[in-house]
């Protein structure tokens, strides 16, 4: 039988895990936003090795499972010679992941801007770098949104991978807990549930912001 | 008065691959006076408007601006410099068929723009200048307006008082009123005339046959990336002498008449 009291007395150490599923999703996109802008650079820039790295670069993270490049960083960091705390390998992993996605989401949204945008900045005379920060890049930035939140929420889902290197977030604290109560419905019910309310909310932002944006 | 350019246009030529877009193409611009490029779509005329503020390359033959080069050091020679390129481009404006209007920007922020990043001017004083030019254009009650919110007459009257407010020596416009509904064409062009009056160099490609014949200085035809003539607007509209002037305004005819 299902037990309400059960699943509710279920939430409470689960909202403690779910300190690290946020940290290491809004970390991660953190990171996956900044390197994800390098990397577009360097995909949109005239350098021919530029964007042989950063075709390269794409195509092994998002070639490669989140899972097994979670393994790999776990198992290899230490043999080079780097010894980090799980959470600090963890947000990297989650976040250099993360990058090869929002590349390829700012590429398209660059691309997709009418050329006219640009050539009415170039022919009143405006410098190239004027033209990316006043004209291109805000822009570009509101057609990204909708895949960026998509991407963050899937980050958040993506989290529940970290558990296999150790860190005690919210699947890992479920399973842990199904485990010694034997009431892994209960568990796994009010996992799912904080889960939800997570991306309820990043969806709640993410049209907000949008509204915010929208002329 | 505005002080005018003229635009002198030697032998140029240009190419997309194999194709040939511009064939040994000459022309004179007088400054203060008003130029129409017209033609059939294709013929090259969008192409030869804007290799003149080079945002086109052209791949040989010279444009020079008041007898300065434009796009090169020296004909056939390298290409000059961006910044310089840059500062040619601050005194000739354009108005394109599409507006590109920059849409997160409000009517009078599109103005101001230039002003402040290319004219190096203080937000107020760049926003007096745009109100001036918004108000030229007969939009002070929508200068807060993003573009989304005004009809196309009214982006494409916003897109020329972005130009003007640079104060340049001379303005393109490329097909200016093809993208309107036909009853907004009368408000761009009656824009237009008020600057031709006033003495603005302009170089104008369209189909509007009727602004050709009524303000143009000299109108020249071009087909298949040659120009074929220039004249004054009454001799090659009404009497042209060249057998494929004659066929396009035959077919210019047909279609307009009901």
């Amino acid at each position: 039988m299902f037990s309400i009291p059960v699943f509710l007395s279920s939430f409470e150490p689960l909202f403690w895990a779910a300190r690290f599923t946020l940290l290491i999703s809004v970390l991660g996109i953190a990171l996956g936003l900044v390197v994800g802008a390098l990397i577009c650079a360097a995909a949109l820039s005239r350098s021919r090795w530029l964007r042989w790295f950063a075709a390269l670069w794409v195509s092994f993270l998002r070639g490669v499972p989140l899972l097994v490049q979670l393994l790999l960083a776990y198992y290899l960091l230490p043999v080079i010679g780097i010894n980090v705390p799980a959470m600090v390998a963890a947000v990297v992993t989650v976040g250099i992941c993360s990058s090869a996605y929002v590349s390829e989401i700012w590429r398209g949204a660059i691309i997709a801007l009418p050329k006219g945008q640009t050539e009415a900045a170039t022919a009143i005379g405006m410098h190239p770098r004027d033209i990316w920060i006043r004209i291109i890049l805000p822009q570009a930035f509101r057609i990204s949104l909708p895949a960026l939140i998509n991407e963050l929420i899937l980050l958040v889902k993506a989290s529940s991978l970290v558990s296999v290197v150790g860190i005690l977030e919210v699947t890992r604290a479920s399973q842990a807990q199904a485990a010694t109560t034997f009431r892994p419905l209960e568990v796994y019910i009010a996992a799912a549930c904080i889960y939800l309310i997570i991306n309820l909310c990043f969806a709640a932002l993410g049209r907000y912001l949008e509204y915010r944006t929208t002329v | 008065m505005v002080e005018a350019s003229s635009v002198e246009i030697r032998n140029v030529n240009k190419f997309y691959g194999p194709f040939q877009a511009l064939k040994d193409v000459s022309l004179s611009i007088p400054p203060g006076k008003v130029s129409c490029l017209i033609g059939p779509s294709g013929s090259g005329k969008s192409t030869l408007l804007r290799c003149i503020n080079f945002l086109e390359e052209y791949d040989s033959g010279e444009i020079a601006i008041d007898g300065q080069l434009i796009g090169y050091v020296s004909a056939g020679g390298r290409r000059m410099s961006s910044r310089r390129l840059r500062e040619m481009r601050r005194s000739i404006g354009m108005v394109f068929q599409q507006f590109n209007l920059w849409p997160h920007m409000t009517a009078l922020q599109n103005v101001c723009e230039g002003l402040i990043r290319v004219r190096g001017l203080t937000k107020s004083e760049a926003e007096a200048r745009a109100t001036d030019a918004l108000k030229k254009v007969g939009l002070s009650d929508k200068m807060a307006n993003h573009p989304s919110r005004l009809s196309g007459g009214q982006q494409q009257r916003v897109a020329i008082a972005r130009a003007i407010a640079m104060e340049p020596r001379l303005m393109l416009f490329d097909e200016p009123t093809s993208a309107l509904d036909p009853e907004l064409v009368g408000e761009v062009l009656s824009v237009m005339k008020t600057l031709a009056a006033e003495g603005m160099t302009m170089v104008v490609v369209t189909h509007e046959m009727g602004f050709a014949a009524h303000v143009a200085d000299q109108v020249a035809f071009m087909e298949k990336g040659e120009l074929v003539g220039v004249d004054a607007p009454s001799r090659i509209l009404n009497h042209p002498e060249d057998p494929r002037i004659q066929a396009f305004l035959r077919t210019y005819h047909e279609r307009n008449s009901f």
